[in-house]
């Protein structure tokens, strides 16, 4: 059977950074991706970051993944296998299945870093299956990564971030906005973004929802309603929209099957967005040698998910006893206060509440 | 909602609606994995991905439980569907992939 010292699935933010940070101690890292491509989320993401981080700030998502591919086919430690599919872990015998496309194959590691990322979450309303319904990243695929419009006239679902930037996307490739609703009492997502989608005219409407998509084949509009104190639409607020596009951007989720899989200790937290592992300052999990970092671990920034990677990176090279004490903290300490940098400011404080939470759960564990 | 959570997809595989989850429910399953055999919600090409979370609400919400108290289903590999025949070649040695940058490999 294939062995590595480092096989990471996932070759997002979170994954490369780790490969990158293990690879400069001369770890052999295997790195899997299902895409053919490296990046992960970053291939499709055309605006610029604004993180704390002073690599990240101000560069477009699409460019930080060329570089960190370009770094990736330069380090004679890391072998990227792209197009390869984890299909699940073995426990008993520490074996990770891989579909490549040459066919399925094992693959046994010293240590494992899980970096899968995020799958988006569904809401239900009637027509949610009618085609015309989209998730928000389906709509980014589409648009930045295949430069195909998802449709003329657009209701956007969702203003945290992803809501946001996808709308004002979709504008500027000439779709029309028809609006965006939130049901909760304000916008989620940075300012920043609100505010760009304010001064295109796009309307906002807060505390409503849709209350159902219609259309004999595919989507020819849809309704929305304002809800009360209790989340229920209140009958005759409705508004009739004429839209060929539902666009849904309510939230993402860990894709923790691997994990689960492990016997790893789970912990249901909402700020994290599901079941998230619990973890410890190196991004260890409760399992040995097995590790998390990026959106896996909790649903936060692509800038959180290459720190994480990094501080992930650092700590599995320290426990194959490739950095030096000093260094090792030294770095940990630098890392960790990165994160809680990138973690400052109002929409990180449910973010720190909810990893005080998993760290608190550390000794009640979830596990099926 | 009576007539309308049948015009509402839960599981998007296998066209499960909210009427059936909530029949299954009311008819007794408590688990994911009841509602999963009962309904098949989970057991398509995304093995759950996408209505897991839904499912588990729709259970929490019955039983007056949080989401965190309803069990989940197991998680056997693989995740997603494959071939019969392509699981009866694993390769052990690796050699499917041609990669040869793995030999030299310590580890624990």
């Amino acid at each position: 059977m294939k062995t590595t010292e480092l096989a990471i699935v996932g070759a997002g933010p979170a994954g490369v950074c780790a490969a990158l940070e293990a690879a400069s101690y001369g770890v052999k890292v295997t790195l899997i991706d299902r895409d053919d491509e490296i990046g992960g989320q970053l291939v499709k993401q055309t605006h610029k970051f604004f993180g704390w981080h002073e690599k990240s700030a101000g560069t477009r998502g699409i460019v930080i993944s060329r570089n960190l591919a370009g770094s990736v086919e330069e380090n004679a430690s890391i072998c990227f296998m792209g197009s390869t599919e984890a299909l699940g872990y073995y426990k008993d015998d520490g074996v990770l299945l891989l579909e490549t496309p040459q066919g399925i194959e094992k693959l046994k590691s010293g240590r494992l870093l899980i970096a899968t990322g995020a799958c988006e979450k569904m809401i239900l309303f009637p027509g949610n299956d009618l085609p015309g319904v989209y998730g928000a990243g389906a709509v980014q695929t589409l648009m930045n990564v295949h430069g195909v419009k998802p449709g003329d006239s657009v209701l956007m679902i969702g203003s945290g971030n992803i809501g946001l930037i996808v709308s004002y996307q979709l504008v500027q490739a000439g779709v029309k906005l028809a609006a965006l609703v939130e049901a909760l009492p304000g916008i989620g997502g940075y300012a920043v973004h609100a505010s760009k989608i304010r001064r295109l005219g796009i309307p906002i409407f807060t505390g409503y929802s849709i209350k159902e998509a219609y259309g004999t084949d595919c989507v020819e509009g849809a309704i929305i309603w304002q809800l009360d104190d209790n989340w229920q639409g209140i009958a005759g607020t409705e508004k009739d929209l004429n839209v060929d596009v539902v666009c849904l951007a309510t939230g993402l989720t860990p894709l923790c099957e691997f994990l689960w899989q492990a016997g790893a200790g789970m912990a249901y937290v909402p700020a994290l967005g599901g079941f998230v592992p619990l973890y410890d300052e190196n991004m260890k999990t409760t399992v040995d040698g097995i590790y998390v970092a990026g959106d896996v671990a909790g649903i936060e920034e692509a800038s959180t998910a290459m720190a994480e990677g990094r501080l992930a990176g650092l700590a599995i090279a320290n426990s194959l006893g490739k950095v030096s004490a000093g260094e090792f903290l030294e770095k940990r300490r630098v890392s960790l206060e990165e994160l809680e940098q990138l973690r400052a400011g109002p929409t990180g404080k449910a973010i720190v509440e909810g990893l005080a939470g998993l760290r608190g759960q550390m000794g009640k564990r979830v596990s099926v | 909602m009576a007539k309308e959570e049948h015009d509402i997809i839960v599981c998007r595989c296998e066209d499960v609606t909210l009427g059936e989850i909530r029949k299954a429910i009311r008819e007794g399953a408590t688990t994911l994995d009841e509602v999963k055999r009962i309904t098949r919600a989970g057991m398509g090409p995304c093995q759950g991905r996408t209505c897991r979370l839904l499912v588990a609400g729709e259970i929490a919400r019955y039983l007056g439980k949080p989401v965190s108290e309803i069990l989940q289903s197991r998680y056997r590999p693989p995740v997603k569907p494959v071939k019969m025949g392509d699981l009866s070649v694993i390769s052990e040695e690796g050699e499917n992939s041609g990669c040869k940058c793995r030999e030299e490999v310590t580890g624990q």
